[in-house]
């Protein structure tokens, strides 16, 4: 069974067709990147992906089941559970330091364990900066302060959209790593970025353009 | 307390204290809200206790005068206020009305003890000071416009009459007599010396009168008289008030005792309406202090609207939304509340100085009543910006490029 399996997807806004139809099959511990040029709908796919957005049309089956058009909101958070998020501008809470960041993600979840939270932030190397307000770290850890708080509660996918975008090449590296790290024990992970650099890494690289799948290919370059 | 707990008071305190600067502005108006509350509170209540001192010492409640065409004697007096308990008893000021011209004009001299005077009508407000001895006057008003006085000014009194024959005038120090062209009458006038010591205003019919001493008006008048009226400030209920002049008509023949109406009536009347300014005051200020805490919170919230998303991505409840947000608001309403009820004793002890010049009485139950007003005025501002947070929609917020 697939992990993810999104069925004749569309997405309108007023006239505009953010989404047109899109189908697409995601395995479990799958590495797929998602590229295209800007308003492809690259973040719209990944808003109903997430469950934070609903779809005009179609169907999103998780672990077998259609949460789309779901109003429970049961159901939406069993999803949820089982995704973490990584965002571009990370979007910390800016009064809360970082290993309070993480503890959050935990707080909603299911329950803080400021010892875990370390461990997060230890994994991807910002065991030091722990106590550090947002404001006091680099674009860079607050990207892997974001990274730790979404694999906190060990998601089966994580969902990052454009990761690396605000990111300088060293730092991008290291968020790389983490991927990679993760990839190898089973996690499943959504990658949406323009950077072809990044795109390489994944095992598989679907292409949308104007709301629509373009093409979908197996990676040749992957090093996994 | 389990970890969830902790980690929800975690980051409510650290919401408080690391974004105080925000956290300062909606808090400030809850402070000003909750001092004017506890402010008002403090002087609503001892606004009664303030007042009825404040009327007591309006001075004369019962004034009395001779019951026949004479005037009142002393010993009439003195049985007649044996009636009233003595430490009920604050004061009482005869008077004694003579006529006589000041600069050609008519003007009626009042005689009166002046430190009796002060217990009898403390609203006196006198220009220049009291008369402390013989030879001073005090001047109504009206009179020192009329005739042009002012303090500090020497004028003299003239007691015109009418020589007869029964009449020693030998034993008048400083007379001078002349006859009238039209009736061949001979008159005498007396003169009294006064110096002006200040000027009398109260507002109303005091400010017709020249004030002296009993024993300048005996003088200028040259004969010994009992009194006109005699004012008496006693302080007791209205009730009793009204047993005590029954008793003293039926038992003092020579006088008649009544009741001074116009301020002890008006008394309650007063209270009411001064309370109902300070309870329409607290309101409308209350009323305010929500409106600039709902503005606050609107903007406070719109400016989370990315953490609000946030948390909602990472599976936060509408209701654990609210809860968080609710929650930082009634922290501030009781942070607010607390400073308040402290500023508000200062504040009414302020205005307790300045308006009835006595302290106030410290309420403790304001402080209660004050905190759950701040956290219930607090509650309720912040629940329209509450619910547009409810209603973000993390898909929207959390999108950007
Ligand atoms: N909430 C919205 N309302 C209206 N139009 C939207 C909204 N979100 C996205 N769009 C439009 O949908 C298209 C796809 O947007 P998006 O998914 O953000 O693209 P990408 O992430 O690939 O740059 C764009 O044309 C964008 O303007
Ligand atoms: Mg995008």
């Amino acid at each position: 069974m697939s992990l993810l399996e999104l069925k004749n997807i569309s997405k309108i806004y007023g006239g505009l067709k953010a989404l047109d139809n899109v189908s697409l099959r995601i395995e479990k511990g799958e590495w797929i990147a998602i590229m295209g040029p800007s308003g492809s709908g690259k973040s719209t796919m990944m808003n109903i992906v997430g469950a934070l957005d609903k779809p005009t049309s179609g169907e999103v089956i998780f672990d077998g089941r259609d949460i789309s058009k779901e109003s429970n909101k049961r159901l939406t958070e069993l999803h949820r559970d089982k995704i973490g998020l990584v965002f571009q501008q990370f979007h910390l809470i800016n009064y809360l330091n970082a290993v309070e960041n993480v503890m959050v993600a935990q707080y909603y979840h299911s329950m803080p364990d400021e010892k875990e939270a370390l461990e997060a932030l230890e994994r991807v190397g910002l065991a030091e900066r722990a106590r550090h307000l947002p404001s006091q770290l680099s674009g860079g850890e607050q990207q892997r302060v974001c990274i730790a708080r979404a694999l906190i509660n060990s998601p089966e996918l994580i969902l990052a959209d454009e990761p690396t975008g605000n990111l300088d090449e060293a730092n991008e590296n290291i968020v790389l790593e983490i991927f990679r790290q993760l990839h190898k024990e089973g996690t499943s992970l959504i990658v949406v970025t323009h950077d072809p650099e990044v795109g390489e890494e994944a095992q598989r690289i679907v292409r949308l353009e104007h709301g629509k799948v373009i093409s979908d290919q197996k990676n040749e370059l992957f090093k996994g | 307390m389990n970890k969830k707990r902790m980690m929800f008071i975690r980051m409510i305190a650290a919401s408080l204290v690391r974004r105080r600067s925000r956290m300062i502005i909606a808090l400030l108006s809850i402070v000003v809200g909750g001092t004017i509350l506890s402010g008002l509170g403090m002087i609503y209540y001892d606004v009664p206790r303030q007042m009825s001192s404040q009327f007591r010492s309006y001075g004369a409640n019962i004034i009395i005068t001779p019951s026949k065409d004479s005037f009142i004697e002393d010993d009439d007096l003195l049985s007649g206020l044996s009636f009233f308990p003595q430490e009920e008893l604050e004061g009482y000021t005869p008077y004694r009305y003579e006529n006589t011209s000041v600069h050609n004009m008519p003007v009626t001299l009042a005689g009166i003890d002046f430190d009796s005077v002060q217990k009898t009508s403390p609203y006196w407000r006198i220009n220049g000071g009291r008369p402390t001895s013989d030879g001073e006057a005090l001047v109504g008003a009206k009179v020192a416009e009329r005739l042009g006085i002012s303090a500090g000014d020497d004028i003299s009194a003239v007691n015109s009459f009418e020589v007869t024959d029964d009449m020693d005038i030998s034993k008048i120090p400083d007379y001078e007599m002349y006859t009238s062209p039209d009736t061949g009458e001979q008159f005498c006038d007396h003169e009294l010396s006064l110096k002006v010591t200040g000027i009398l205003q109260t507002g109303g019919s005091e400010e017709e009168y020249i004030y002296v001493s009993l024993s300048d008006v005996a003088d200028l008048a040259l004969t010994d008289r009992g009194y006109d009226i005699v004012e008496v400030s006693v302080a007791a209920t209205q009730d009793r008030l009204s047993s005590y002049i029954e008793t003293i008509n039926s038992n003092v023949f020579n006088i008649s005792a009544k009741l001074v109406k116009r301020v002890t009536a008006s008394e309650s009347t007063v209270l009411t309406k001064l309370q109902s300014l300070v309870f329409i005051v607290t309101a409308v200020v209350l009323v305010l202090t929500m409106i600039c805490v709902a503005t606050t919170m609107t903007a406070v919230i719109a400016e989370r609207r990315r953490e609000i998303g946030l948390r909602k991505a990472l599976g936060a409840y509408n209701s654990s939304i609210v809860g968080q947000f609710l929650t930082e608001g009634l922290v501030l309403g009781a942070i607010g509340g607390i400073l308040g009820s402290i500023l508000g004793y200062v504040f009414a002890q302020i205005v307790s100085q300045n308006v009835f010049g006595s302290s106030i009485m410290f309420r403790p139950v304001l402080i209660p009543i004050t905190i759950a007003a701040s956290v219930l005025v607090t509650g309720i501002a912040c629940l329209i910006p509450i619910k547009s947070a409810v209603e973000v929609d993390p898909a929207l917020v959390l999108k950007g490029e």
